[in-house]
Parts: C-alpha cells; structure tokens; sequence
C-alpha cells in the first residue's frame, strides 16, 4: 500500500519537474499558459495525497480556472509570442544565481531535519489548535477553524490582498463600457455552448453556495465558493458576451459589493470589540462563546466569499474590455 | 484493485502531457489540457477510494465543473486572437 | 455477494483503464490533429463511465456514490461539448483536416 503511494508520488513529481521545463523552455506565451493549466492540476494531486483538502479545492477553482482565464485576458493584449531578447554575457546572471543558491542552501542547513517530530513547526501552535479546536470553536473542519477564527487576521489580510489587486487593476486600466470598434470578426454565434451554459449555470452557482456554507463541515470556504461563483459568471460572459454580463452584474454594483464584503468582515472584528472582546473574537457575538464562533465564522466566510467573487468578476471584466481594443 | 486503476490514469496523464509538450498546433495542446483534466477527475475519485476517505469527491466536482469554463475560455480566446501560425502549423 | 460486486466493479475498472488508455494511445500515435481528437472523445466518455461505474458499485447507495454519479453526469455534458467546440473553433480558424479524397471529388463522387 505504501509503496503505492510512494510510486504515486514519484510519478507526480516527475510529471511537475518535465512541466516545469517545459514552461521555462518554452516561448509561446500560449502554451506557458496550457502547460501552467496543468501544473495547476499536478499540484492539486498532489496536495490530494498529502491530505491537505482545502488548499486542493483552492488550487482546483484558483489555479485551473481563474488564473488561466485571466492569463488568456492578458495575452489578448500582449501577443502571443515572448520578444526575443537582446544575447547578453551569461555570466553575470550566472555568478547571481550560484551566490543566491549557495546562501539558500546555507539557510536549510539551520532548519530541522524533514519529519523530525521535534521541530519547531511541530511544537509551536499546531497542537493548540488540533487540541483545542474541538472545545473552542467546535466545528468539525479544523481547517476552516484555523482559518477564520484563530488567525482571523491573516485571513482578513488576504481578503483585502484581493480586494487591493482588484483596484490595482481598476487604477491601471479599467473597465471600457463603450464598446469599441472590434478589430476582429465577431466569432459565429455557437447554439450548443449557449444551451449548455444556461443549463450549468444555476449547477454552478448552487454548487458554490454548497461550498460558501458547508465550509464548517468538509472542504471549501469564502475564497474558493468566490472564486466557482465568477466562474459561473465568466462561462456566461464567453458564451454570450461582455455587454449581456455587464447587463447582468453591472460593476458599479460589483465595486460596491465588493467593499461590503471587506467592510462585513472588518465589521465582525469591530463589534466584537464593542461587545467586549477582542479584535476578530467571535465568542462575545452570542452567549454561548461556541455559538458565537460559529456565527462569527459564518459571517465572515461570506463576507470573504462576496468579496471574492464581486473582485474576481471586476478583474476579469477590466482584461477583456481591454483586449479587445489592443490585440 | 484502485492501486491498478489509479497507475493506469497516470499513465494516461503521462501520455497527455507528453502531447501538451510537441502538440504542434494549438489545438493539441488544449486537446491534451482537456484529457488531463478529465483524468484528474478520475484519479481524484479513485484516489479518494484507495485511501478510503471517498469525501474527496467535492474537489473531483470542482474540476468537473472548472475545467468545462476552462476550455470553452481558452476556446473563446483563439477564436478572437487567432494564433499567427494556426494553418500551416503541422 | 460482495464476492461478485467484487468482480463487477473489477471488472468495469479495468474496462475503464482499458479505454482510458487506448485514448491515450490515439493521442499520441495519431498524426493529424481531427484523428486525435476523436480518439480521445470518443474512449473519454465511456472510460468515465466504466471507472466511476465501478466505484459506485464499491461505495454503494451513499452520499458518495449520488456525488459520483453527478460527475459523471456532468463529464457526459461538458465532455463531448468541450470536444465539438474544440473541433468547431479549429475548423473554423483554417485547421484542414486530411483527407484521403479530396473534397472536391468526394463531392462528385456523393452526386454520381
């Protein structure tokens, strides 16, 4: 059984190593895209054999789908092939690269032996959690609970992380709600991909309301029901086009949301601290400070899923509204 | 008997990647994108069998569902951006 | 009882991997790209079907087994469809198939 596992793995990681390659080799933007798309599915394999389940499904809606879809948005407005680049001396970069390696592997010298039971990483906080999640949070993914309660704040971190990208991105280019003349023909009107899409659509969203709720209970959460939710979005955006989306999720309502979902979270935070508690103590919010923790999580959780999806829509939006112009 | 199984969707996933890497046209590369992902819904499944904890089975529905939007995006996309050199390619 | 589950579910396994791999095989022998295609469309459904047939028959009438069914229910969807929109968008941005017989004369040849 174990040398299964073992061969498995093996394999994987030889398939990730040739993806790699590849990638570096390669120089077609386009295929560095397809070959990413991949390595995206390696990657959750495996994260599937080393049992961690939530960043799996993270690495599944992220990686896969997001990320490719947003990378094709972006090659619609650089081109399709990497420039060639001026033939400089090899041996600057050279010397950079072994220096920097030397020092990295000087630094794991320092750290504890891979599976020593005794390391840090091991001994610091990891039990607290695994012990007391149980009784102080009391729900049965100990994941969700690290997540949302105990380090709520990283947490919030990265929610305005995606919330800071999505300016980032508005401040840059933004969104074109005037269609411009298209450079290219418009691409034949395909009937089965539009039923199809209608038919999935309602699938897709309700699956990602199971995942939005049921993050207490088994794999899934805020960031990835966020991230299936605008996919839900994007299949419709393709098969039919921007301006029926845009008809359907304006930004302006977007923009909005996605600062309410950034304010419902740092709300929490405040009015537990007005009820007595600390920053992101959720156990003041009901009587029962078990009771509370599950409300608190619950909150949160979709202010992060709002957040998310309203965040990942607008980003989207803004790269294709600007491909089109400038292929 | 999921031990078997899975070794043969490796194989399969070996064999699709070796078709990303030369596809010659485009259209290989997202064939093969496609078939891996397919198979990574499988493995996934079967996987979660050898291993007796088959609740990994949301993740599989993820990718069942992701990877459709995936390739109709990367469709949608060639379609608009036609590659410089999708013709004479072979 | 389970002995026969057993042997089905091996069965359909096998059949699955069986398939998945002559797709496999066709992905990478076949010289043109609307021959890989079909070889890999065409076994992608039935391999999902026999694998996952297979399990249900391990995990019987569970959650896990409805969860099962579901995916295969939506790789028969999204599958041939993803295949055809693949085919439509390659015919469609100048990608010829090879064909034994010109069009031309199968043209004439469908009129005589």
């Amino acid at each position: 059984m174990s040398s299964i596992n073992l061969l498995i793995d093996i394999v994987l990681l030889t398939m990730l190593v040739f993806t790699t390659i590849a990638i570096v080799r390669s120089r077609s933007l386009f295929a560095i895209v397809m070959l990413s798309g991949i390595y995206s599915l390696l990657s959750a394999n495996i994260f599937i054999i080393l049992d961690a389940v939530d960043v799996a499904f993270t690495e599944a809606a992220v990686g896969a789908g997001i990320s490719t879809v947003l990378m094709l948005a972006t090659i619609g407005i650089t081109g399709y092939e990497q420039k060639k680049r001026r033939t400089i001396s090899w041996i600057a970069p050279m010397v950079v690269v072994v220096i920097t390696g030397a020092v990295l592997v000087y630094g794991t010298l320092d750290m504890p032996a891979f599976t020593d039971p005794s390391a840090p990483i091991h001994q610091h906080v990891a039990p607290r959690y695994i012990n007391d999640s149980p009784t102080e949070v009391g729900i049965p993914n100990m994941v969700t609970s690290v997540l949302a309660s105990y380090r709520g704040y990283d947490t919030m971190g990265e929610v305005i992380v995606v919330f800071a990208a999505m300016i980032g991105v508005f401040s840059l280019i933004g969104i074109r709600e005037k269609k411009s003349e298209p450079i290219h023909a418009e691409p034949p009107a395909r009937p089965i991909l539009q039923v199809m899409a209608k038919f999935m659509i309602p699938f897709i969203i309700l699956f990602a309301l199971y995942v939005q709720f049921h993050g207490d209970f088994g794999p899934g959460g805020g960031f990835q029901a966020g991230v299936i939710f605008s996919v839900a979005i994007i299949l419709y955006t393709l098969t039919f086009s921007q301006q029926d989306a845009m008809k359907l999720v304006p930004p302006w309502v977007l923009k909005r949301l996605a600062s309410i979902g950034v304010l419902i979270y740092g709300g929490t935070g405040v009015v537990s601290m007005l009820k007595g508690g600390n920053f992101l103590d959720y156990s003041v919010l009901a009587h029962d400070p078990i009771h509370g923790q599950h409300y608190g999580i619950l909150i949160i959780e979709f202010g992060v899923g709002l957040t998310v999806a309203c965040a990942m829509m607008l980003i989207f939006f803004a790269f294709i509204s600007r491909g089109d112009k400038n292929p | 008997m999921f031990a078997v199984t899975c070794l043969a969707i490796l194989v399969v996933m070996g064999i699709a990647l070796a078709r990303a890497f030369i596809g010659p046209t485009v259209y290989d590369r997202i064939l093969a994108v496609n078939m891996f992902g397919t198979k990574t819904v499988l493995f996934i499944a079967v996987y979660g069998f050898m291993t007796e904890r088959p609740e990994f089975m949301d993740i599989a529905l993820v990718y069942a569902l992701i990877n459709f939007v995936g390739v109709i995006a990367v469709l949608k996309f060639v379609e608009r951006f036609p590659p410089p050199s999708a013709s004479n390619d072979e | 009882m389970t002995f026969i589950i057993d042997a089905l579910s091996w069965v359909c396994l096998m059949m699955g991997c069986f398939l998945g791999i002559s797709g496999a095989v066709g992905i990478f022998k076949f010289d043109e790209f609307y021959s890989r295609v079909h070889a890999a469309s065409v076994t992608d459904t039935l391999c999902v079907f026999f694998i996952m047939a297979g399990l249900v028959l391990q995990s019987g009438f569970t959650l896990v087994s409805v969860k099962l069914i579901f995916a295969v229910v939506l790789l028969w969807l999204t599958s041939p469809v993803a295949s055809h929109a693949l085919i439509r968008s390659a015919y469609h941005t100048g990608l010829k198939p090879k064909l034994k017989t010109s069009r031309k004369e199968s043209a004439k040849r469908g009129q005589s």
